[in-house]
């Protein structure tokens, strides 16, 4: 074997070494901070069972936000046209977040509560994030939310 | 009628563009000089129809023109001028206007300071970036037309997301896409490079390689700043304190920069000693093909993100065929026609495992696998949907661990580089001058361990590596200035600075990450809230009204060790047009520390029942205090002034010149 052909061979064999690890390391990571979706049915059905931690996806119930006076901690009930399961949140939600607006919680079940870490609304108020309005289906119809832009018309703009 | 006739400019940019692609490539294939001829003033004429087209729009703005649908939806009577201007690039059809009129300016750019080219490479590369121009003038007119009219006109508009009427939100977009689209001009050479005939390919790369790095080191220092902006944005607007989140659209900014850094150094490799031409131009092809693909995330929405406005999947699948056909176009080109990596002509000079070439080898693989890895993450939950596996998000700790890991080693070995000579050396002579340094490094680290408020291994390794790129590559400027006669190039100074910049900005980010301390709590007019030896005195809420919002405008007393340091004034502001709420975030800025206070929600009554009286509400408010946040940012932007002081290098001009008189 000539040197360089040498050469070539240990520098191959060191790529596929950092490869494998490098592999490795990342399919550990992924699984460790993959959090799903689902919806509060989902949730009811039990398919979330297998996962702890997840995300929940829904719309935030008309008349359900309920915060005790100089309190901390909000509680709502999150709603895909089905079902809707209660949410408790601790600190400080996002300017965007309204009731009859969609909502993506992360957290975990503790009873029948889901006890929600971190609240994501979005930067626009006329969007629905698409993965939501694709897990409810249907169900976001019943709610009238539009999923694109909501197209602008003489009479939509004041 | 103005409108129109932006209109009738972008259609006839259009056409110019593709007179600008197809006529000088057919040109370079026949040698005929006529046909390359047209490349140049194509260009220009292309920038002054797109610009045309830019300031039309920006007139409907400024003078309110809600008649056209764009201005309608982004615009309002009460906008202040200011954010009129920048309303423009404010939404899907202003920012794409203002990437075709950036990657016009680019052109521009290169037709103008190519003089001394080859015609027959001029024209190859203005016809290449003509083929990108195509792209983004026709997504523009057929899918996303700014100039569309709302006929009968809006009465009123439906004004400007609030989130972006900021000055940060000036600057940020032109900046970054001077960046992005900047990547246009090393993916136009590499793809020139690899149309060229066989026979004369290889002498010339190393020669269009001298003249299209200070391209990639401007391009490439606007991407930094325009990243640093965003980053520097969303951590005083978005009232979280945070300056990174690892969110799909961070990460679409991100890959490119890692991509174009890693070309940076491989560029430097090739033009240098010719070794790595072919590695160089797939950077080239990826560097770019990383910013379409960035532009495709942003603009389509098919990834949930904080960051994402508005967005039409039918114009995703528009960037997305596109996106194909560029990567794919580039690859299989890149297949057919790259330098022969046996052939000793076209694989450089050779070297052995231990020089510099092999320290830069290693500083691309780190780099790219950093970007192999964001772009995995990033696009997993696409890829987990399409195979049916269930809508999922990778959490920031998958990015923040990974990167560490790939990034550690990159530091550790960066001192090295510049102090490694070219081809052969021993491991002794760059150990013996870098072992005290690296000593002093550990002390360092050892001592902040012990010094730290909150003794932790991450401000102790963060401050000891910083203390490692700092004193390594001091180092360098040492040596260089102590050995006569060798002198300090632009290109030297640039490096030292935007290796300063990355020891500046480890300190700022894994200082922020372990000493920051955070609380989100309710409090009562007159209570107070410690923080470390910080203490806030929440003094009450008054009415404060803007041009086009109404704000709770909130006072806090800060004092640090019983004195008192500053008044602060968040606010929560609820504007006109379209009632959304928004938190303005009140910060005393410091070199050392960040306080930061953000205005949650009034508490002392339930949400829905109507307001309290004025001052007298229980607030919930989030206090932060940040050390060292500021110089997360300052490392950035020296970063990105060593990529603009070493494009500035006289040996980029010289010897580009020198080549063709030799010829």
């Amino acid at each position: 074997m000539n040197p360089t052909r040498k050469h070539r061979l240990l520098l191959i064999l060191l790529l596929v070494a950092a490869a494998a690890i490098a592999a490795t390391l990342v399919a550990m990571a992924l699984q460790r901070n993959v959090a799903y979706l689902y919806t509060p049915s989902e949730v009811l059905n039990g398919e979330a069972g297998k996962h702890a931690r997840f995300r929940l996806g829904g719309m935030v119930q008309a008349g359900s936000f309920q915060r005790a006076a100089g309190s901390m901690q909000a509680h709502f009930l999150v709603d895909d046209g089905d079902a809707t399961l209660p949410v408790v949140y601790t600190g400080i939600l996002p300017d965007l977040f309204r009731e009859k607006q969609a909502v993506i919680a992360t957290g975990r079940m503790q009873g029948d509560v889901f006890i929600a870490e971190n609240v994501l609304a979005k930067h626009d108020e006329t969007y629905m994030p698409k993965e939501v309005a694709d897990k409810m289906g249907a169900a976001h119809r019943k709610h009238d939310v539009p999923t694109t832009p909501v197209t602008i018309t003489t009479d939509s703009v004041r | 009628m103005l409108p129109e006739l932006g209109q009738i400019a972008l259609i006839l940019a259009l056409l110019i563009a593709v007179l600008q692609a197809a006529l000088p490539l057919v040109g370079a294939y026949r040698q005929a000089d006529m046909l390359m001829a047209i490349a140049r003033p194509a260009a220009y004429v292309q920038l002054s129809l797109v610009a045309l087209a830019f300031a039309i729009l920006t007139y409907a703005f400024v003078a309110q023109d809600f008649s056209l649908r764009y201005v309608a939806q982004n615009s309002n009577s009460l906008l202040p001028l200011i954010y009129r201007y920048t309303a423009v690039w404010g939404a899907h059809e202003g920012s794409l206007l203002l990437w075709a009129l950036i990657l016009a300016l680019w052109t521009s750019a290169v037709a103008f300071f190519s003089q001394k080219l080859p015609h027959d490479v001029i024209a190859r590369v203005l016809g290449v970036m003509g083929i990108i121009g195509i792209g983004f003038l026709a997504f523009l007119i057929f899918t996303s037309n700014p100039f569309e009219r709302l006929l009968p006109a809006a009465a009123e508009g439906r004004d400007l997301n609030p989130l972006l009427q900021d000055p940060g939100m000036i600057i940020h977009p032109p900046m970054l896409y001077l960046g992005y689209v900047g990547f246009a001009v090393p993916f136009a050479f590499a793809i020139a490079a690899l149309l060229e005939p066989a026979s004369s390919r290889s002498g010339l790369m190393q020669n269009w390689l001298r003249w299209t790095r200070p391209w990639t080191n401007v391009a490439w220092g606007f991407l930094t700043l325009g990243i640093a902006l965003g980053s520097w944005w969303a951590y005083y607007e978005l009232g979280w304190g945070g300056w990174w989140f690892w969110d799909p659209v961070e990460n679409a900014s991100f890959m490119p920069w890692l991509a174009g850094t890693a070309l940076l150094h491989s560029q430097a490799v090739t033009e240098k000693r010719g070794s790595f031409a072919g590695w160089t131009l797939l950077l080239a092809i990826a560097a770019f093909s990383l910013s379409l693909l960035g532009t495709f995330l942003v603009r389509s929405g098919v990834i949930t993100s904080v960051h994402a406005f508005a967005s039409d999947p039918t114009r995703g699948l528009f960037i997305l065929i596109f996106l194909g056909i560029v990567i794919g176009g580039s690859l299989l080109l890149y297949a057919l026609r790259a330098p022969d990596g046996d052939n000793s002509a076209t694989s450089g000079k050779p070297f052995s495992p231990m020089s510099r070439e092999t320290l830069l080898l290693a500083n691309n693989l780190l780099l790219m696998a950093a970007c192999a890895m964001v772009l995995l993450g990033t696009l997993y939950p696409l890829l987990a949907d399409a195979l049916g596996l269930g809508k999922i998000s990778v959490g920031p700790p998958y990015f923040s661990l990974l990167f560490l890991l790939l990034i550690a080693p990159l530091v550790l070995l960066l001192p090295f580089g510049p102090l490694t000579r070219w081809q052969r050396e021993d491991v002794s002579r760059p150990l013996a001058l870098l072992i005290p340094w690296a000593g002093l490094a550990i002390g360092i680290g050892i001592a902040t361990f012990f010094l730290a408020p909150q003794g932790s291994w991450k401000a102790a390794a963060g401050v000891a590596a910083a203390a490692w790129i700092a004193a390594g590559t001091a180092r360098f400027v040492w040596s260089r200035f102590a050995t006569k006669n060798s002198g300090f190039t632009a290109e030297m100074f640039g490096m030292t600075l935007a290796h300063a910049g990355i020891a500046v900005f480890v300190i700022g980010a894994l200082l922020t990450e372990a000493l920051s301390h955070q609380r989100e709590l309710a409090l009562a007019p007159g209570q107070t809230v410690e923080l470390g030896r910080y203490a806030f005195r929440f003094e009450g809420v008054s009415r404060h009204v803007g041009p086009n919002f109404e704000a709770d405008r909130g006072a806090v007393t800060v004092f640090h060790d019983n004195a008192v340091v500053t008044m602060l004034h968040p606010e929560k502001r609820t504007y006109a047009s379209g009632g959304q709420s928004m938190t303005e975030a009140a910060i005393d800025p410091g070199i050392f520390r960040d306080v930061y206070v953000a205005l949650g929600e009034p508490l002392g009554l339930p949400a829905g029942s109507g307001r309290a009286t004025p001052g007298a509400d229980t607030w919930a408010v989030r206090v932060h205090v940040k050390p060292f946040v500021r110089w997360i940012w300052m490392g950035a932007l020296l970063m990105a002034l060593g990529g603009f002081v070493t494009a500035t290098d006289r040996r980029f001009r010289n010897r580009t010149r020198n080549n063709e008189e030799t010829v």
